[in-house]
């Protein structure tokens, strides 16, 4: 990857040349170090901190009441819950992508987004990871999910895909927590160094682990993040791979299908990368980090977009082909009743907004129009969220037995619980923003080393 | 309260059959069983056994804690200060020193009894665990109650308790005894007062009229069974010769009476006999009501399709409403009220009686076509002898007189119906009774009013104004087991003893009668008629049991004083039923002028003029009959056949008629008769007959109790005493208001898949080995695997499901609620989608080409198919739902986690889920608590339960084999909703027993498997439908 000519604009490289070892340090650190708390941080983080506290009574008010607070019944016994664990998981999904293979793969450009396209994906990820909890009918017992030496003597199903999908989703949690938290050492020792106060001296300074920053400490470093690297890769692809078996090994019409597993892949990554899109455009306006998140940057995740969205897209055609082409009533049924039941209106919405709209993209100046990417971002997130909806819940609605079908309808407990989600995931952002460096300070440190190199 | 019977000072009753099974003690000829005796005899043991269930019988409701019950429940407080009073003693709790003989830990004991519906009895064997009743199963040996178990598998009598059928009335008596709402005191006013109290009030008033030779005493009965009641009644009338007794119920036999009167002259009461090869019902719903209900089912339904053998009944249907029997019908014709009238008369005359009327109606373009009058009477008159014509309750006299004549003229009588002396001790038009009391409480001449039963406040025709007559009677009392509408305006109102407290009798529609013996002493201050009347005759203190044994003795030894009494009563009490009661056969003859007197009555019938709106067609309902039942949760929560309405009532309407009057399902409308209103909601049923509303009774109660205060709209102010069943509309109007309607199933076609396969008996005999309408589509293809088979070397639990023979009736579903614990959720619950029935009955419509308006109707019984590759096993992440050796696809409830992930992979949607904590009143309210079947756990919330083909019963089976060292066999086990169908649509057993029914029916080549093409291998297979329609007709 090189990083242009001579007479390349500013916004087409990776980072500015003007960009120094000391500038860039002070730009990042500053964020985290300054005295000051921002209005705009106090009212985003208030907000936040009021959909978390509805996250909690929703929570306190299902542990009281049960599961019948939300608008699940026979036969459409998942609802938002899984819907929003799926969708959520799915934005979980960038992360470790960006982190793991395009490190791998040597994308530099992956530098400045890395860092808190990581700390969205365990944000997510934690979000993600409640539903499952909560959805449960005695969420006390989730304990039994996992293979403990019981004094009942009893194991997990291994068979079952809830079981793979505990596994899955908690070693991806935990490999994204400590590729996470290894790569923020460095960083960590930065912040202790150059903080002025006595507490988060000691508190950077024990997070830190003892950094000095000596050539052994990054050989071992460097050894260490490429190992998490690619013991991270896999994952990439196995956790929405699992999530996808939830469906996929079931016999219901519109689930059963061996498509899943890539489809759901590339519909992850789809709406990470509209996730990191959606906090990296407000933040970089925000902070002044338009050296650091380039147009470039934007760009480039952007084309990453309109790929897996078209994969996406082929998914979709894959499983019309497939339920046609199976001969199986049920199956053709589940199709038509997407594109012409009662949710047909969603179904064309998504439709819209993750094949018809992201086509935008295939032009650059609406690739380096923050405004229209922002914009087809949320289009994208919105787009993913009504795609599980449509898998989880209009598969369901109508399956074999026309005695049984019923139509679902979301409580206001539904609602709440999702959006205090999406509440929680922000006021963490929020917190993570203040207190931790958002972009890699050292990697950018090597990248100015890198451009000045290659100029010179 | 003493010991465990009230005040006989011994259990007079007689076990059926308990865990005496191994003891020999069976062997012993029903009369005289010693293990009995000794039961019987022994004061001791029941002093003993006292205290374990008294401590429940002066308890009061827990008021607070009835709290949740009312959330769900959603009804008003209005009983709430009716209770609460009674402190607990503080008791303390003694082991059996000496156990009683009988009664073992865990084993049920069965006891016959009886209830009254319907005009007739039904026999019942009520199981009880260590003296508390817990399930209702029917008596086989009553004449009303078809064998449950299989006849080509039946052992020997003596190995098993043999069970009969029931409905889901019988099923949900069970219910209505812990009823928390039943009245459990005396009121005066009111205000709790005492026996003591009442009864010198009461002298004081009789005292008073005793003069006059009891002038202004007036008695309104139910139409009286009991013959105990019908010789109390006597006694009083000698006593107060100018009193006067009434008799009322809404749902009454006037017009049955007055056509028999019309044909012979005389009562009669019709009993049918054998199984008839061609019926034809004229707007009768035999399968649904009146007291042959359930043999005329089994008779005409209950038949497993053979190739060759005697051919199916063909049963012809002519309705203005729309029934299960039509539902069920070869050949179903939808016509308005009048055009039964006239199809009967057009029947009638090509079978020769020369009465004219109701030309207009049949005939090419007509609501009647020739075709089908002409191909009724060909198949009725090549029948002579083997068919039968049944007349419905609502129709005029005249249908009632001509269906006596074409059984006449078709050689039935004495065939498939024969006649007898009435089983009313006075059979009179309750209507008019009514009618006369009502006009004489207005005329002031009634001073004092003794209602026993009923609820006529709610019930009477409006054109009495029975309610606000009752209101102005100076000494009314009503005894009920609810402080209903009627006692709310009665001075006194006196708690009745439930049926399973009483002492009684009653009697069969042949006559037969049955001793109605308690089950459990009264769970509150509960008395019954026969009491309450001796009162009335100054013996406050006698006991039911005395009176009715007492009515028993002096009618036996008068009539053969040779036998001996004892042995007659226990036996009588044991079998459920009294030997040798029949009442007379009769040979009645039609009347000289049949013809003029026919002719005089249909003139009015059609002179008037038609209008164009429609008529309304009143009928009792499936779950709560007139209203009597309108506190059961279970009968509220059940779907009612065809529109799987629950929890309400609605105008059922046709599509066409809907159109005219821009009407939709779910709209509530204003049905004006006269100058009465009522608003209710509409539902759009496709078969219904056009220009037709039918309004079902026994909604819209105000004090019904907690469950059941207003539940739906009360039609009953439109229901006038002269249009008793149908009357014409004034007005009807869409109110523009929509109400939300709680139905289980919402779409009713099939969507072209396969679900269920039907033919007719021709297909079938065409290709006996492979019908052409078994060939399946899609898929048929073997399936493999690469996983060895697995193999079921002992039993193999399996159940075939014979669709023909499904008339839809919900007695499985009330059945095996009762039996599994199965919560009751509410209205709101079920409109979520979240009722909990293991069982359920999916209806589907089949459109025909040939006729639009009138689909054909299949009902299809869906519970767990217990799946041999279960879909839902592999993915429960903690294994609580697993394969056992023997098949059974089983729930381990607290193991479950509550993903739902099974219910979600069930093909079949059977599986049902705590949402909430359903059975949260059970735990507080103290008299909920002695209803639940203690071999069944009660689920918590959170989890996932459905059937388990009653593993509790294959399981004691399993022991009582075990113990005498052989194998279960086959028909040992009966399944709950297997013992109560009708139709013995349902066979479980051993699927590996080359000689069990179940085994015979699966290899049947009408077997299929639903959803067969998924290779779930499901072990609950189906019998295609086959029906016999005639040649002529297709």
């Amino acid at each position: 990857m090189t990083t242009g000519t001579k007479d390349d604009t500013n916004s087409d490289s990776l980072l500015s040349r003007e960009h120094s070892f000391a500038s860039v340090t002070d730009k990042i650190a500053s964020i985290v170090l300054a005295r000051r708390l921002k209005r705009g941080w106090i009212v985003g983080l208030l907000i936040s901190f009021a959909l978390t506290m509805l996250l909690f009574l929703s929570v306190a008010w299902l542990f009281a009441k049960g599961v019948g607070i939300w608008g699940i019944a026979i036969p459409v016994a998942w609802g938002f819950a899984i819907v929003n664990f799926v969708w959520w998981v799915g934005i979980g999904h960038a992360g470790t992508l960006i982190s793991a293979i395009l490190l791998l793969l040597k994308q530099e450009w992956r530098t400045s987004i890395n860092r808190f396209a990581e700390a969205m994906t365990l944000f997510a990820v934690a979000c993600a990871a409640l539903f499952p909890l909560l959805h449960l009918g005695r969420p006390q017992f989730f304990y039994w999910m996992a293979p403990y030496p019981s004094t009942m003597g009893v194991w997990p199903q291994f068979r079952s895909p809830l079981i793979w999908d505990f596994f899955a989703v908690g070693t991806y949690a935990t490999a994204s927590l400590l590729f996470w938290y290894v790569g923020l050492i460095p960083d960590l020792a930065t912040l202790r160094d150059r903080s002025k106060r006595r507490f988060p001296q000691v508190a950077y300074g024990i997070l830190a682990m003892g950094w000095r920053g000596s050539a052994r400490h990054w050989r071992r470093y460097q050894d260490a993040y490429l190992l998490l690297a690619a013991l991270a890769t896999p994952l990439v692809v196995s956790v929405h791979s699992v999530v996808s078996f939830d469906f996929a090994t079931g016999i219901v019409p519109g689930w059963h299908s061996t498509v899943f597993p890539p489809y759901f892949v590339a519909g992850a990554i789809y709406s990470g990368f509209a996730m990191v899109l959606t906090i990296a455009i407000p933040l970089r306006a925000a902070y002044g980090l338009r050296d650091f998140i380039t147009d470039r940057h934007l760009d480039n995740m952007a084309k990453v977009m309109l790929a897996s969205g078209l994969i996406v897209a082929y998914g979709y055609l894959t499983e019309t082909f497939t339920a046609w082409y199976s001969g199986h009533e049920s199956e053709w049924f589940s199709v038509v009743n997407r594109a012409t039941g009662p949710y047909a209106f969603l179904f064309w919405l998504l439709i819209a907004c993750n094949i018809v709209i992201p086509q935008l993209l295939w032009f650059a100046n609406v690739r380096r129009n923050v405004y229209a990417l922002f914009a087809l971002s949320l289009v994208i997130n919105l787009g993913m969220w009504l795609e599980r909806f449509i898998i989880v819940v209009v598969s369901l609605h109508k399956d074999f037995l026309p005695s049984s079908w019923d139509i679902y309808v979301p409580t206001f407990w539904d609602w709440s619980t999702f959006i205090g989600t999406i509440g929680l995931f922000t006021a963490l952002m929020f917190l993570f923003i203040r207190l931790l460096p958002v972009i890699s300070i050292f990697e950018m440190r090597e990248m100015v080393e890198e451009s000045h190199g290659e100029s010179s | 309260m003493n010991a465990f019977w009230g005040k006989s000072s011994a259990d007079p009753r007689l076990p059926i059959i308990g865990q005496a099974v191994a003891s020999g003690a069976r062997s012993e000829s029903a009369s005289s069983r010693p293990s009995v005796r000794e039961w019987v005899h022994d004061e001791g043991m029941l002093r003993s056994l006292g205290p374990e269930f008294a401590e429940y019988a002066d308890l009061p409701p827990d008021e607070p804690t009835r709290r949740h019950f009312l959330q769900i429940m959603g009804a008003s407080m209005a009983l709430a200060t009716a209770s609460g009073c009674v402190n607990q003693p503080q008791e303390t709790i003694v082991p059996y020193v000496r156990p009683p003989e009988q009664l073992v830990p865990g084993k049920p004991l069965y006891y016959a009894t009886a209830m009254t519906l319907a005009g007739g009895s039904l026999g019942l064997l009520v199981e009880t665990h260590m003296g508390r009743p817990t399930k209702v199963e029917g008596n086989p040996l009553h004449p009303a109650v078809p064998e449950a178990m299989p006849a080509a598998s039946r052992v020997a009598p003596a190995d098993v308790l043999r069970f009969g059928a029931t409905d889901a009335f019988a099923q949900a008596v069970m219910l209505s005894l812990y009823d928390p709402d039943r009245s459990q005191t005396i009121l005066r006013n009111g205000q709790i007062d005492t026996w003591e109290t009442l009864y010198s009030e009461l002298r004081t008033a009789l005292e008073r009229l005793a003069p006059g030779g009891g002038q202004g005493l007036r008695l309104l009965t139910e139409p009286v069974l009991s013959p105990t009641l019908a010789g109390q009644i006597q006694q009083l009338l000698t006593q107060f010769p100018n009193a006067r007794w009434h008799q009322y119920e809404p749902i009454h036999d006037d017009n049955v009476l007055a056509g028999a009167r019309l044909a012979f002259g005389d009562d009669v009461g019709i009993n049918y006999l054998n199984a008839p090869q061609v019926v034809l019902s004229l707007d009768a719903d035999c399968f649904g009501d009146g007291p042959s209900r359930l043999q005329l089912a089994r008779k005409i339904r209950g038949q497993v399709p053979k190739a060759s053998g005697a051919a199916l009944p063909r049963l012809y249907v002519v309705e203005s409403s729309s029934t299960i029997t039509g539902t069920v019908a070869d050949h179903r014709l939808p016509v308005s009220p009048r055009g039964v009238v006239a199809f009967a008369l057009a029947v009638a005359r090509e079978v020769g009686l020369g009465v004219s009327g109701g030309e207009d109606y049949v005939g090419a373009e007509k609501k009647i076509p020739q075709n089908w009058v002409d191909t009724v009477v060909q198949d009725l008159t090549s029948s002579r002898g083997r068919s039968v014509v049944i007349a419905g309750r609502g129709q005029p006299p005249v249908v009632h007189a001509v269906a006596h004549w074409l059984n006449f003229s078709l050689g039935n009588v004495g065939q498939t119906v024969e006649y007898r002396a009435p089983i009313l001790v006075r059979s009179e038009s309750v209507v008019a009774s009514i009618g006369e009391l009502a006009r004489a409480i207005h005329a002031k001449e009634v001073e004092a009013l003794v209602i026993l039963g009923g609820n006529p406040a709610y019930n009477a025709p409006v054109d009495t104004k029975f309610a606000d007559a009752l209101a102005t009677v100076p000494f009314a009392l009503h005894l009920s087991q609810y402080v209903d509408e009627t006692s709310a305006r009665c001075k006194w109102h006196i708690s009745e003893a439930h049926l399973f407290e009483s002492w009684s009798d009653t009697r069969a529609v042949d006559g037969t009668a049955s001793i109605v013996q308690p089950l459990i002493a009264p769970l509150y201050e509960g008395k019954t008629a026969h009491e309450l009347l001796a009162a009335l005759s100054g013996s406050p203190a006698s006991s039911s049991h005395d009176l009715v044994r007492g009515y028993w003795q002096q009618r036996l030894s008068a009539t053969d004083g040779s036998r001996d009494f004892e042995r007659l009563w226990k036996t009588a009490l044991h079998d459920g039923v009294m030997a040798g009661t029949q009442s007379d056969v009769r040979t009645p003859a039609l009347t000289a002028d049949f013809n003029d007197v026919i002719a005089a009555q249909v003139a009015p019938v059609f002179a008037a003029t038609v209008s164009k709106l429609p008529q309304i067609s009143f009928r009792p309902d499936s779950s709560v009959w007139d209203g009597r039942f309108a506190n059961s949760g279970w009968l509220q929560e059940l779907p009612r056949p065809l529109t799987k309405l629950t929890w309400d009532n609605a105008v059922l309407i046709s599509p066409r008629t809907a159109d005219e009057h821009r009407i939709r399902t779910g709209d509530v409308i204003a049905v004006s008769a006269g100058d009465q209103s009522v608003e209710l909601p509409a539902f759009v049923v496709p078969g219904h007959p056009d220009q037709t509303l039918t309004l079902h009774l026994g909604y819209g109660r105000q004090r019904a109790g907690r469950v059941g205060n207003g539940v739906g709209a009360d039609v009953y102010p439109l229901r006038r005493g002269s249009a008793s069943w149908f009357a014409d509309v004034t007005e009807i109007r869409n109110t523009g208001r929509t109400a939300e309607l709680a139905t289980t199933q919402h779409h009713h076609h099939m969507a072209g898949r396969e679900l269920v396969r039907a033919g007719t008996l021709a297909e079938f005999r065409e290709a006996p080995d492979h019908p052409a309408f078994m060939a399946a589509h899609g898929h048929a293809e073997p399936h493999s695997s690469m996983y060895p088979e697995r193999a079921y070397d002992g039993y193999k639990w399996g159940m075939v499901v014979n669709q023909s023979a499904c008339i839809g009736c919900n007695a499985c579903v009330v059945a095996c609620q009762s039996e599994n614990n199965i919560p009751v959720v509410g209205k709101d619950q079920v409109w979520r989608g979240r009722e909990m029935h293991w069982l359920r009955i999916d209806s589907y419509y089949h459109d025909r080409e040939d006729e639009p308006a009138n689909p054909t109707v299949y009902h299809q019984p869906v519970m767990c198919v217990h799946c041999e590759l279960a879909p839902c096993e592999p993915v429960c992440p903690v294994a609580a739902t697993t394969h056992s050796d023997e098949g059974l696809n089983e729930m381990t409830y607290n193991r479950c986690i509550g993903t739902r992930y099974c219910s979600n992979n069930c093909p079949y949607k059977v599986r049902r889920f705590n949402f909430f904590d359903y059975n949260g009143e059970l735990r507080e309210d103290k008299t909920m608590q002695l209803r639940p079947n203690p071999d069944v756990t009660i689920r918590s919330r959170g989890v996932m339960e459905k059937c388990t083909y009653c593993v509790q019963r294959i399981n004691a089976a399993r022991i009582a084999a075990d113990i005498e060292g052989r194998q279960i066999r086959d028909g040992e086990i009966l399944t709950a909703c297997q013992a109560a169908c009708p139709t013995q649509a349902l066979t479980f057993g051993n699927l590996n027993d080359e000689q069990s029914e179940v085994r015979q029916l699966s290899e049947s080549s009408l077997n299929y498997a639903l959803l067969g093409e998924l290779n779930t291998r499901p072990r609950t297979t189906y019998l295609a439908v086959v029906r016999n329609p005639h040649g002529a007709m297709e």
